[in-house]
């Protein structure tokens, strides 16, 4: 009787192991993943962006039922912190550790500079869905990466043709004193050719504007241009109203956007800033993107959610393209210049240097019927716009 | 550089300054009587602006919202001093800081899992939301005024209170001799409770007061923490007259070299050699005057009786 038990327990036993064995190796087996490392900025006061990022991505991932480009799809979030060095451990960590495909990221351009190498190296994909420095569409472009959003001098451009056009003689322009406030200002100069009444520079993290406020004022310019991210630029925006400084058109970048405007609403309105976008852009698949996105996380787009929208499109479209076949790296690469997706934004393609050719506007902040707050569409000021850097890129 | 100019940038630079003290009244009371660093003084002052935004949206009153974040952030505050700072009075000023430096990490964290990292909207109370005009094509919101007032207020009260009451006494004794004072059978520690809710309400005070005209969010605290600690070493720790006298100063100081050290530099050097180092330096004016103020007075301006 014992030796019957005993039996019966080696055959459970093996039965049970036997599944198991089964068990491992029927998975490598199964249809094959796709792994989508994003990093992006997710604490300290820059969080909110970082999380546009990651919203917009997951929301294109969700819309394509959770399979990009046919494939299971498993996205990993790192934080940034917003500094070089935790970001490059983080992204090694992606690359090494967890193998994934693509990288996608960051929204800072110091982070991106960061990041670039050790991703590109290992022959992984970066898809940057909202940094374009300089370094990267020209020269030091890389068949690796591939930018969904714009290169950097293109909003502050779009701003200096529309006060150029419209006959403005003289600006005042204000900018955060450090290496992307130098750009900005110098981005708009390059197509606005009237008098520079003049050009301030504040201390980064700068809390109250009077002092400058009282500047534009003595100055009299027939436009006010300025850069001043985040916290600053709400800070601005309100006092910019309530100093009755209005009456001057207020022409900006990254001050005025679905980010910010929660917190600056009705002071707000009616101040442009310059991008490919808007929540408002008629296009079938915009409505759905905005609507879904609403309903999902509760709050407006903006451009950055859009633009990583547009990289898990871009992704899926590639992955698509080369039959799941994530190791032929080439065929990878030419279907992801393609672009063969439809972007959110109307009309998009890549340069040789792997930043979009696209269409960029002059936007209007304005409230909605619903009481929120969001950019909306004014007018077309560049046509199939490339960047002026690609040039100097070898590649084809 | 209009002489109408000036004087608004001299009056921009009063109203900076006076916003500058209402913060670094509380941190210098509750340092110079406590002998308590406390970093998280700043976090404090965002709180003060979290609690007026959210009683604000209970309430649909702005001023109502103004008024009760002076208890919210008072029993935060008594809160706080209760569960952690308590448990410090008697340790190194290093220990201090490390410690504190916990709680702004923590709190910066904190707000932004229950408000969100984006920034919040505060608005203007209805009773103070006109303008006068200053100068040509530029408007002065009273709600500035207001600050102001505000500030000329704390800085009336707490010398009142200083000067003129028994808790005031018991403070000033209290920075003088601690160990005195509690020998001679005064609740030290009741006092010191009594001091640090009081500093903490100041706090709260001046993060509702700036929030409609400043962005509310997470690390708001952090910028002015520094700004608050260049005043009140300026000023000589623990003075609440030093703080008001150096907060003045750092704010009208900074104020004009903001304004007008671009243009002063371009009479000697080119123009974008100036533009370059003109904000550069502007920026430092204020550390300058510390660094000059720490060289002839090593106290400060008006050092507390009974320190260095």
């Amino acid at each position: 009787m014992n030796m019957t038990q005993c039996k019966w327990r080696t055959a459970i036993a093996g039965l049970a192991g036997a599944a198991l064995v089964a068990g491992v190796s029927a998975a490598p087996a199964q249809a094959q993943e796709l792994k989508i490392g994003v990093i992006a900025v997710l604490s300290g006061p820059q969080a909110v962006l970082g999380g546009q990022l990651k919203d917009g991505f997951n929301l294109g991932v969700k819309h394509a039922g959770g399979k990009l480009g046919g494939l299971t799809t498993t996205v990993i979030v790192q934080d940034d912190e917003l500094k070089p060095d935790v970001a490059v451990g983080r992204v090694k960590q992606l690359v090494e550790r967890d193998q994934v495909d693509f990288v996608v990221g960051p929204i800072f351009s110091n982070i991106l500079m960061a990041i670039v190498r050790p991703v590109t190296e290992a022959k992984v994909f970066l898809i940057s869905p909202n940094a374009g420095t300089s370094t990267l569409a020209g020269k030091g472009c890389s068949p690796y990466v591939f930018v969904t959003s714009y290169q950097n001098d293109q909003p502050p451009e779009v701003l200096g043709k529309y006060a150029h056009d419209k006959g403005y003689k003289k600006a005042f322009l204000l900018a955060p004193n450090y290496q992307a406030g130098k750009d900005m200002i110098g981005g708009f100069k390059k197509h606005f050719k009237g008098e520079v009444a003049d050009e301030v520079y504040t201390p980064l993290g700068q809390l109250d504007f009077s002092a400058e406020l009282a500047r534009i004022a003595a100055a009299k310019p027939d436009a006010f241009f300025v850069f001043m991210p985040g916290g600053m630029g709400v800070n601005l925006v309100k006092q910019y109203r309530q100093a009755g400084l209005e009456k001057i058109p207020f022409l900006s970048v990254f001050t005025v956007d679905e980010s910010t405007l929660p917190a600056q609403k009705d002071a707000a309105v009616g101040f442009f800033s310059g991008m490919t976008w808007a929540p408002n852009t008629d296009t079938p698949e915009n409505k759905k993107f905005v609507a879904d996105f609403e309903k999902e996380y509760g709050y407006v787009p903006g451009s950055y959610a859009m633009q990583a929208y547009d990289a898990a499109q871009l992704i899926g479209s590639a992955v698509k393209a080369v039959g799941g076949k994530l190791s032929d790296k080439d065929a990878l690469r030419a279907a992801l210049r393609k672009a063969d997706f439809k972007s959110v934004r109307g009309a998009f393609k890549f340069n040789a240097n792997g930043f979009p050719i696209q269409d960029f506007y002059l936007v209007k902040v304005a409230k909605r019927a619903d009481g929120k707050f969001q950019t909306e569409i004014v007018e077309k000021v560049f046509r199939d716009y490339g960047d002026s850097y690609a040039a100097d890129c070898a590649l084809k | 550089m209009s002489t109408s100019l000036v004087i608004v940038q001299l009056f921009n630079g009063l109203q900076l300054g006076i916003l500058l003290f209402l913060v670094a009244g509380g941190l210098t009371l509750v340092f110079g009587v406590m002998d308590f660093v406390n970093l998280a003084h700043g976090v404090q002052y965002m709180l003060g602006a979290y609690l007026s935004v959210t009683l604000y949206q209970l309430t649909g009153s702005a001023l109502l919202g103004l008024v009760l974040a002076l208890p919210a952030s008072m029993l935060l505050g008594l809160a706080l001093e209760w569960a952690v700072f308590r448990h410090l009075y008697q340790r190194h000023h290093l220990e201090q800081v490390l410690a504190t430096f916990g709680v702004i990490l923590f709190l910066n964290e904190g707000v932004k899992i229950v408000w969100g990292a984006a920034p919040l909207d505060m608005p203007t109370p209805d009773l103070l939301s006109g303008s006068v005009p200053l100068m040509d094509g530029l408007r002065y919101p009273v709600y500035r005024f207001a600050i102001i007032g505000a500030g000329l207020l704390v800085a009336a009260g707490l010398y009142l209170f200083v000067r003129y009451t028994r808790i005031g006494m018991l403070v000033r004794a209290g920075a003088t001799n601690a160990a005195m004072v509690s020998a001679l059978g005064v609740d030290i520690r009741r006092l010191f409770t009594i001091v640090f809710g009081f500093g903490a309400m100041l706090a709260g005070f001046a993060g509702a007061m700036v929030a409609p005209i400043l962005s509310v969010e997470p690390g708001m605290g952090d910028q002015i923490l520094i700004l608050a600690f260049v005043v009140i070493v300026i000023g000589g720790i623990g003075s609440v007259r030093g703080a008001f006298v150096a907060a003045l100063l750092v704010g009208v100081i900074d104020t004009l070299g903001r304004s007008f050290m671009t243009d002063i530099l371009r009479i000697f050097l080119t123009p974008s050699t100036a533009r370059t180092i003109g904000p550069a330096l502007a920026s430092m004016t204020m550390y300058l005057l510390m660094a000059v103020v720490l060289a002839v007075r090593p106290a400060g301006l008006f050092p507390a009786r009974g320190r260095g």
